[in-house]
């Protein structure tokens, strides 16, 4: 056990922090302009797309390379490395994984570029945490699919110019051997045939939407992997999902901010910080962050070594969401009516900063895998407790 | 960065637990938390000549030399079989002597502990409850004769089965540890039987007992900080194998127990709190692990590390000691069935060294200070 880096890894730290001093301002300036030169930057850096092979133009960095790399980022609170999340996220490591040459040279280069967005389809109307029952069809006409179905609660559709997506090819209705026939597809959301109606949730935000296809044509060439391979695609692509370096941060970064909440309010006729179940609550978060961000180096340190990870992601997961939850929640009954309000002193409620937070969790916690899901999957994969 | 164990590391969990397996069963645990020392003095030879006792005592005094990290790995073995032994009190007091004592006791007692002949354990606080420097009460008296300690340590962790003790009394404003030997005259161990047998617990009364010179050390409240960080990190360390036992035994239950036509840990309500226990002990394991490391390698960071893992660890056990019970249903609730023996340890685990409540309240103190 040691917490030392070597020094080519503390060489690659003090690189990145020098870019940081140099490159990032402290005052927060995040205008379009300057967005715009910081992406060029990093993408220059090839901090974009760092852990890809350098054959596809990605920065080929070591494991213990990404893990500085998203630290030193979090730690400045510097703005993400390129604005693609999807593809960098998975369509880009499915597509280096999966894809053909003429799909690797077409889309990869645009990910790591920003150019657009893409979204992910996977949820459809009857079709949720059981993602492999998806009954959105796809037939094939001479050299194209045919697509006819719909996604829902696909996040960031409103923006996005193209879509992973999941498709039926085959086994129509079954429930047995539903994981085969399912074919994943890449597909430009202004094709003729597609209608993307945005849903408002409720936070008043409309970043997800459902997606109408209407004998929408793909041409075959937009397959990724093998007609009804799509399950395998998708498993291996979500394995790439960022670890919880950042999340840890993040998670830090919000319970400083629950610190001076507490410091500056008043509760039950005493200052908030002076109540021994808020400190007690403030404390446990604290613990909960820290076990993620020990848990996320334990299972760092098993994938340096080689030693497979089952599911343990998940426990990560189920902390981080429990956490989205309860200290958003926990800030705005603190603050009892002023936490309801919208807009307001900084210092109270923070602006808003709480009552969004408070509804915006969903997004975290259901989006991925509901709780439950992940627990099922810690129960029978770890575990070996039969399935439900 | 290597947050995981060396392969020495893994060879010595394997041996810790082959041994127990082969010398420790649930049975035998049950007949040594009965026997009047409650441990087994052969057992103690061998854990002697396996270098265990002497795990963390410097070559120089005939130890082997490694640090708490390799000691988490036989706590952890232990608390998983529940081994009675007065192995963590003595380990505790080997880590005290060796922070406060001077080399010429180190040189009497350290080796004597290696080679299996002393055993020893802590005796501070006159009060049940926190460790904390305010439980510290025992006043010594300053008379023209010499200085006596006069009163009792009620809750010293295998009083009986040691032979050393390290008592920490007040003096002038000032705080000690005084090494006393089981034999001194005036010294009286009791034994005072708590819920879980597997760790006695005992009073110690001290009638006129002469301090000498040469046996007390001032220490003061950062040694003592130090001390309890420690202590909170070994149980802690026992409690992570403890709590993976009721994991392992109630999966097992959920396995193989049928109700309404199928294994009960196909049941969500089941199967979601076996993981639930499963995401706990894998945390607060993360936490122990760093705490440990912190002993010798960070001690700065020693006292939050220590409360994060003591603190999480206290509340999550409770309720997986609480829940292996009652998943178990009327059965679990049975003296017969081993399952509750680790409900009992739980809850002397979250008694020692601080609660949950207690190491929160630091955490926080801590944060606001920064």
């Amino acid at each position: 056990m040691d917490f030392e880096y070597t020094p080519s890894e503390e060489n690659f730290r003090q690189e990145v922090r020098q870019f940081l001093d140099e490159n990032l301002p402290a005052a927060g300036n995040r205008s379009a302009d300057f967005m715009d030169t910081w992406l060029n930057k990093v993408r220059d850096k090839r901090w974009v797309g760092f852990s890809w092979p350098t054959s596809v133009g990605g920065g080929g960095g070591s494991i213990m390379e990404q893990v500085i790399l998203k630290e030193e980022m979090s730690a400045r609170k510097a703005p993400p490395l390129g604005t693609c999340m999807m593809g960098l996220a998975w369509v880009g490591p499915g597509i280096i994984q999966y894809g053909t040459e003429q799909q690797k040279q077409r889309f990869i280069p645009d990910i790591l570029d920003s150019k657009y967005h893409w979204c992910t389809g996977y949820s459809e109307p009857n079709v949720g945490s059981d993602l492999a029952a998806l009954q959105c069809k796809a037939s094939r006409d001479g050299d194209d699919y045919v697509i006819n179905g719909t996604k829902i609660w696909t996040s960031l559709a409103p923006f996005a110019s193209w879509i992973f997506m999941l498709v039926r090819t085959e086994n129509f209705g079954k429930t047995e051997n539903k994981h085969d026939g399912i074919t994943a597809l890449l597909v430009d959301l202004s094709t003729q045939g597609i209608e993307i109606k945005p849903i408002e949730n409720m936070a008043g935000q409309k970043v997800f939407a459902q997606i109408f296809f209407d004998n929408v044509r793909v041409p075959m060439e937009n397959r990724l992997g093998d007609e009804g391979n799509g399950w395998a695609v998708t498993i291996s692509s979500l394995a790439n999902e960022r670890s919880s370096i950042g999340e840890v941060t993040g998670l830090y970064t919000k319970l400083e901010k629950l610190t001076d909440l507490l410091s500056n309010s008043r509760w039950n006729g005493q200052a908030a910080i002076d109540s021994k179940k808020n400190r007690r609550t403030l404390a446990r978060f604290e613990a909960k962050i820290e076990a993620m961000r020990l848990n996320g180096l334990r299972y760092l340190t098993q994938q340096i070594k080689g030693e497979p990870l089952s599911s343990e992601t998940s426990v990560n997961k189920l902390h981080r969401a429990e956490l989205e939850v309860e200290m958003g929640d926990f800030a705005v009954e603190t603050l009892g009516q002023a936490g309801l309000q919208l807009r307001g002193q900084e210092a109270v409620v923070g602006t808003g900063y709480w009552a969004a937070d408070s509804l915006n969790w969903p997004t975290v916690v259901i989006g991925g895998g509901t709780p439950n899901i992940q627990k099922n999957i810690i129960a029978e994969r770890i575990l070996n407790l039969p399935k439900d | 960065m290597n947050f995981g164990f060396t392969q020495e590391q893994e060879l010595l969990r394997v041996q810790v637990r082959r041994f127990l397996d082969d010398n420790c069963t649930l049975a035998e645990v049950r007949r040594i938390m009965e026997t009047s020392q409650g441990y087994d003095q052969v057992q103690w030879r061998r854990m002697a000549d396996l270098g265990w006792l002497g795990l963390i005592i410097d070559t120089e005094f005939d130890g082997v030399g490694l640090n708490w990290v390799d000691l988490v790995v036989i706590l952890e073995e232990m608390g998983r079989s529940l081994y009675p032994a007065p192995y963590l009190s003595t380990m505790l007091f080997c880590s005290a002597l060796n922070d406060v004592a001077d080399g010429p006791t180190k040189k009497a007692i350290l080796p004597g502990i290696a080679r299996g002949e002393i055993k020893g354990s802590l005796a501070l606080f006159d009060q049940p409850g926190d460790p904390h420097i305010d439980n510290i009460s025992l006043e010594a008296d300053d008379t023209s004769d010499g200085l006596f300690l006069q009163g009792s340590k009620p809750f010293v962790h295998d009083c009986g089965s040691v032979n050393y003790y390290l008592v920490a009394y007040r003096q002038a404003g000032s705080l000690y540890l005084v090494l006393l030997d089981a034999d001194d005259e005036g010294l009286k161990q009791s034994h005072s039987p708590t819920m879980d047998l597997t760790k006695r617990t005992g009073s110690l009364s001290l009638d006129n007992i002469e301090i000498s010179n040469a046996a007390r050390f001032a220490v003061d409240e950062k040694q003592l900080q130090r001390l309890f960080d420690v202590g909170a990190v070994g149980i802690a360390a026992e409690m992570i194998g403890a709590a993976e036992s009721v994991l392992a035994m109630t999966t097992k239950y959920a396995q193989d127990r049928t109700q309404f036509g199928h294994a009960i840990g196909k049941y969500q309500g089941v199967k979601h709190r076996l993981a639930e226990m499963y995401v706990d002990i894998e945390s607060f394991k993360s936490l122990v692990y760093y705490a440990a490391w912190t002993i010798t390698e960070s001690q700065e960071e020693l006292a939050r590390s220590a409360s994060l893992a003591k603190a999480y660890a206290s509340d999550a056990f409770a309720t997986i000691g609480i829940d292996g019970v009652q998943l178990h249903g009327a059965i679990g609730f049975t003296q017969e069935y081993d399952i509750q023996l680790f409900l009992k340890r739980s809850k002397w685990s979250r008694a020692n060294y601080g609660n949950a409540d207690f190491h929160y309240e630091k955490i926080i103190k801590q944060r606001l200070s920064q």
